[in-house]
């Protein structure tokens, strides 16, 4: 186990490691910070300054190596659009993705899971029916679109919620926290439902297939046969069993949530991580997305290496590999 | 808070009372582009520009039409051919109680080029200046090299600091807040990147007060959603109103609208800079041609008269812009008078190109960004069709500007459209960075990215900055911007108008520089 | 189409009468009248789209053909010169939004299904190779999932359209490209289940080529849940092409897609000009919904874990 956890660890580097090096190229590719971020009246000799000032004008290899070099004392780079460090800022707006992703993935549950197990124990219901037609609408519809409808009418046409941008905040451990206020959970309710609908579909259809399964395997039927009633059956024998693999993937679903709520946070104008690297992407503000990536690509490395540590466990027929 | 209030009964009502008066004390308004630093020297950028303002004063302004305007000078004379003398207002104080003296303006002048890390520094409007001279604490001398007529627009760009506050100051003192201190209408509260500025008023301020005791100035980059958060009165204020809304916001009975044309001219620019074909343009049969026909001025006029400025206007734009003719809108300094768009003609289009050597036209791509400018990537498409229709067959493509910029500053493109804001309100701007010969020593032509050069306008504009005499100035300028137009160096498609809207109640003075600030919404006079 | 015919565990004894594999998938598969529905207007979409050409009012691709003096016009009004009626309406630029949606659905069958089928085959045979393998090749790809699973798609777009610029085959390239992890994942997972079940150490234990024991033994018994992945990420390719789009990184505006059309039309939505995205937004969902009904009763009549 230690060594396969070395092991892994040692991946890991690697892997951050390319993702910086991708990311250098790329966004050398895509275009010149400086072109973007500079004034429209700037003179050349101006423009000469401003690419000297944000390390630009060396060649690349050259520029990577300074950055290496500053990584390897934890200094990720300061943002050339805020001059603030890149790491800080992008801790600076985590609270509010991370109270959205969640959010997102408790509506998706508390939603989903009831849904997909009416609709796999009466497969041929009308209610079923309907219900599996509703689920392919939450991931067929453009959330960018969604997000529109739902702004004007709960917000424009009923008025019910307040229409985008985070509430009121309180203070925990360093961090501002918007869903222990009741005007933050009011904000939070559109955008984490907004989110939730690919989750939600994602839940129904995997409760569903589950309990379809299970409902046909023998030791379901032998509970029946002992004369467990139905109810009892079903919420402790089927559903213990197909919670484990919407577990599984639901946890995975949150590496990407909390990854990429960005179509979801700038229709709703959260001012979260997403925001900041689409706004980042959009002037290439290279640090921050060079410490952004670098963070997530370690935060799905960390989520895998969970569910393989935990597949291993639950089921010993996945063995870890120990011996290469 | 409105089932607390039932529940009160009675009691009640006087809260709601107080909250009512306390409400017409606060301002929520939503922008749309985000505000990156307080800072007022890190990012020469109009929404940090417009934040700026705020906070801070600079020695002269811009009015609401653009025109120079007393700041923390009272007044500016040139002593000779290269001093300026700058009169400074008294009684002037910080936020935090320093006087504000000449002192300031050194130190300010000082520091301007040295921030550290700045992507866009304002050093461009300081550098001109060769020495300061302190007269008194409230007259100072700037030297330049030479007659620079244009120092006292420059300076509207220079918000000034405070030499004791602000000595050792760093970007990130001024986002926390601990170096935010100007002499502003408005002091700093909280900063929130991304999110949102509070401001409260400054009782001491030296100009006419605002009229919000506070203000929330929210970030809300996505237009459908800004204009939403309006309608669903979350907000009271929005600036950069999507074109595809006005017409249903104008229709509603608790919502006005302000509007001005702006200084920005939307525009194409094109290869000048090839002799021997464009990468983006091919004969009938798709292969590249020998020479380039870009070069040819009767093809220039001819796809600058193919054009329908009045169907793009009213059809694409929904009315928020103006037909252009040349770089500044009607009532700018140094605008020609009349000198009007060219009337749409297809038919002498098509004589044109015939002329030239191109009766069956040729093909051509028309690249544009699509999400820089108002309708940018609608705008381009409407071209291609007006250029289809004389016989240049055209391609159109839009793409970020992420990509799209980096791309024509390597004068990758043929055609290409662009927009140009001139900061200082007159034409001196677009004809140095836009049509002047490209030349680095001088600071010419940084945005000519066509290429286009012409020594006979190079030579006008020479003059022109040497002429410290507004009406012989505005005549030069005048000459030099009529020498580019005529050769088609640029087409000129429209100026943008800038659209706010507000709930009802509200009354703003619209500004012409694009500028959102919260001391130009007041409650609107009682009826 | 015979994968049935090679799933051990799929195949039961239970088939006393004589018919072919295929057959009783036919028949399995034709007992559902809603698959058989969504069947049917899943073929009378790919119709359209493959006839759009010959078939649609305009070419809503060619400038020439447009007027923006017709644009945002209400459906079932004529155009200027009186020669056509737009049953749909028009864009902002005049494009007649039947003629638009036809070919849109064109563009956007071929990258949803293109670089849904691509992404599968090649996140696939990644997936299996990585858990028959295992070891340092099982570790290599799966690394490279990780780097792949957290790299943003609109990176990726941004990326390839600065290195190939835009053009639609561009846009499937950076699909595939974000897609393939996700079901190199999702079958690696299964397969490393499988790859320990008794039928496939029998096969190794008759000594048989190890192709034919991923291809015929382990992939088949893969299958449901990347049935599962593969319909909805069909549709989830469509609606991330919109997304895309909107973002403005998906195909040539001049060409646009279902999804392209929303997002040009999101904007009119709150003007009440509802036609320019509501339209297309239906003809997306109906095309989704069709593949879906078809996709999840497929999954169904192949999983051989439902067969009583």
């Amino acid at each position: 186990m230690t060594v396969f956890l070395l092991r892994r660890l040692l991946q890991a580097i690697g892997v951050v490691f390319a993702m910086s090096v991708l990311v250098f190229i790329g966004v050398y590719a895509i275009g010149d910070p400086v072109e973007i971020l500079i004034s429209p009246d700037a003179d050349q000799i101006e423009r000469e300054r401003a690419i000297e000032a944000l390390g630009l004008n060396l060649p690349l290899w050259r520029q990577y190596l300074v950055f290496l070099g500053n990584a390897l004392q934890g200094d990720l780079g300061r943002s050339f659009v805020f001059n603030e460090p890149a790491l800080q800022l992008i801790l600076q707006r985590m609270p509010a993705t991370l109270e959205l992703a969640f959010g997102a993935m408790f509506i998706a549950i508390l939603l989903g899971l009831p849904l997909g197990l009416y609709a796999g124990l009466r497969p041929n219901s009308i209610g079923s029916k309907v219900i599996m037609a509703g689920s392919i609408l939450g991931f067929s519809l453009p959330t960018f679109w969604v997000g529109l409808m739902l702004i004007m009418v709960f917000a424009v046409q009923l008025g019910w919620l307040p229409s985008t941008g985070r509430g009121e905040t309180v203070e925990v451990l360093g961090m501002r926290w918007s869903f222990l206020t009741w005007n933050g959970l009011q904000h939070l309710l559109m955008p984490a439902f907004n989110l939730a609908l690919f989750k939600i579909s994602l839940v129904i259809r995997l409760t569903r297939a589950g309990v379809r399964e299970t409902v046909l395997m023998d030791y379901v039927k032998f509970a029946r046969a002992k004369g467990l009633s139905p109810s009892r059956v079903t919420f402790v024998h089927v559903f213990k069993n197909i919670l484990i693999p919407v577990v599984t993937v639901v946890g995975l679903e949150l590496g990407s949530t909390i990854a990429f709520s960005v179509v979801t946070e700038s229709v709703f104008a959260w001012p979260g991580m997403g925001k900041l690297i689409i706004d980042s992407i959009n002037v290439l503000d290279r640090p921050v997305i060079v410490a952004y990536l670098m963070m997530i690509v370690l935060m799905f490395i960390t989520i895998n290496l969970i569910v393989d540590v935990t597949y291993s466990v639950l089921d010993p027929r996945v063995r870890l590999e120990s011996k290469a | 808070m409105i089932g607390f209030a039932r529940a009160a009964g009675v009691a009640a009502i006087s809260t709601v009372v107080l909250a009512g008066a306390a409400q017409a004390q606060t301002l929520t308004m939503a922008v749309g582009a985000p505000v990156t630093s307080i800072d007022p020297h890190y990012h020469n950028l109009s929404p940090n520009n417009a934040m700026a303002d705020h906070i801070f004063d600079a020695l002269t302004a811009f009015d609401p039409r653009a025109r120079l305007t007393p700041g923390l000078a009272e007044s500016w004379t040139p002593v000779d051919d290269s001093t300026w003398e700058l009169r400074l207002r008294q009684g002037v104080r910080f936020h935090n109680g320093n006087d504000f003296t000449a002192e300031d303006v050194a130190f300010t002048l000082e520091r301007v080029p040295n921030v550290p890390n700045s992507p866009s520094s304002f050093a461009t409007f300081t550098r001109p200046i060769r020495s300061v001279e302190i007269v008194d604490p409230h007259t100072i001398r700037l030297r330049t090299d030479g007659p620079y007529p244009l120092l006292p627009t420059d300076l509207a760009s220079v918000r000034i600091l405070d030499r004791e506050t602000h000595q050792n100051a760093t970007t990130e003192d001024f986002n926390a807040g601990r170096a935010a201190i100007g002499t502003g209408p408005f002091r700093f509260v909280a900063y929130r990147p991304g999110d949102r500025v509070e401001l409260e008023r400054n009782d001491a301020y030296w100009g006419q007060k605002p009229a919000w005791q506070r203000v929330s100035y929210r970030i809300i980059t996505n237009n459908a959603a800004r204009t939403a958060a309006l309608l669903a009165g979350d907000v009271e204020f929005i600036d950069q109103v999507p074109t595809t809304d006005i017409e249903r916001l104008r229709g509603d009975q608790r919502l006005s609208i302000s509007e001005v044309v702006s200084l920005r001219v939307i525009y194409l620019a094109l290869d000048h800079m090839r002799e021997d074909g464009s990468p983006f343009v091919a004969d009938n049969d798709g292969r590249p041609m020998t020479r380039n026909p870009l070069k040819d001025l009767r093809v220039r006029q001819a796809l600058s008269m193919a054009i329908d400025r009045q169907a793009i206007v009213s059809r694409v734009m929904q009315d928020s812009a103006i037909p252009a003719g040349q770089f500044l809108p009607p009532g700018s300094y140094s605008r020609i008078p009349d000198y009007e768009p060219p009337r749409p003609d297809p038919e002498r289009a098509r004589r044109l190109l015939a002329e030239a050597g191109y009766p069956q036209g040729f093909r051509l791509t028309l690249h544009g960004p699509n999400d820089r400018y108002t309708n940018d990537a609608r705008i381009i498409q409407a071209i291609g069709q007006m250029w289809t229709r004389i016989g240049v067959r055209t391609t159109v493509e839009a793409q970020p500007w992420t990509t799209f910029i980096a791309r024509a500053g390597r004068q990758e493109f043929s055609a290409f459209l662009v927009g140009w804001g001139s900061a200082s309100g007159e034409a001196s701007s677009p004809l140095r960075a836009l049509v002047a010969s490209f030349d680095r020593e001088r600071g010419w032509g940084a945005s000519n990215r066509g290429r286009y050069s012409n020594p006979e306008l190079d030579r006008v504009l020479e003059a022109a900055l040497r002429e410290l005499d507004d009406e012989k100035r505005e005549k030069l300028l005048q000459e030099a911007t009529r020498i580019a137009m005529d050769d088609v160096a640029i087409i000129p498609i429209h100026n943008q108008k800038n659209v706010w809207a507000m709930r009802r109640g509200l009354e703003h003075t619209a500004r012409a520089d694009e500028l959102t600030r919260a001391q130009d919404v007041r409650p609107a006079a009682a009826r | 189409m015979s994968i049935t015919t090679a799933g051990p565990a799929a195949a039961p004894a239970a088939a006393a009468k004589v018919e072919t594999p295929f057959q009783r998938f036919v028949s399995e598969f034709a007992a559902s009248k809603l698959a058989l529905f969504g069947l049917a207007v899943f073929t009378m979409i790919a119709l359209i789209a493959i006839f759009a050409p010959w078939i649609a009012p305009q070419n809503p691709y060619d400038l020439a053909q447009l007027d923006i003096m017709d644009g945002r016009l209400e459906p079932g009004a004529r155009s200027g010169d009186g020669t056509m009626t737009y049953w749909l309406g028009t864009d902002d630029q005049g494009r007649d939004m039947l003629s638009g949606i036809m070919y849109g659905l064109r563009i956007s069958l071929t990258v949803g299904a293109g670089s849904a089928l691509i992404a599968c085959v090649v996140g696939a045979s990644l997936g299996l190779l990585a858990a028959y393998a295992g070891g340092r090749t099982d570790s290599a790809i799966m690394r490279l999932v990780d780097l792949q699973l957290s790299f943003p798609a609109i990176l990726a777009a941004l990326m390839i359209l600065a290195f190939l610029g835009k053009g639609i085959l561009n846009v499937v390239i950076a699909l595939v490209l974000v897609e393939w992890a996700y079901y190199a994942r999702t079958v690696r997972g299964s397969a490393l289940v499988e790859r320990r079940r008794e039928y496939i150490e029998a096969a190794h234990c008759l000594a048989l080529p190890t192709r034919r024991i991923i291809f015929r033994h382990l992939l088949p018994n893969c299958l449901p849940p990347l049935i599962v992945v593969m319909t909805m990420q069909v549709a989830r390719a469509i609606a991330l092409e919109a997304t895309l789009s909107f973002l403005g990184l998906g195909v040539p505006i001049t060409e646009p897609s279902l999804g392209l059309l929303i997002a040009n039309g999101y904007e009119y939505m709150l003007s009440g000009k509802y036609w320019i995205s509501f339209y297309p937004g239906i003809a997306l969902l109906i095309t989704i919904v069709s593949i879906n009904l078809v996709g999840d009763h497929l999954r169904d009549v192949l999983n051989p874990r439902l067969k009583k």
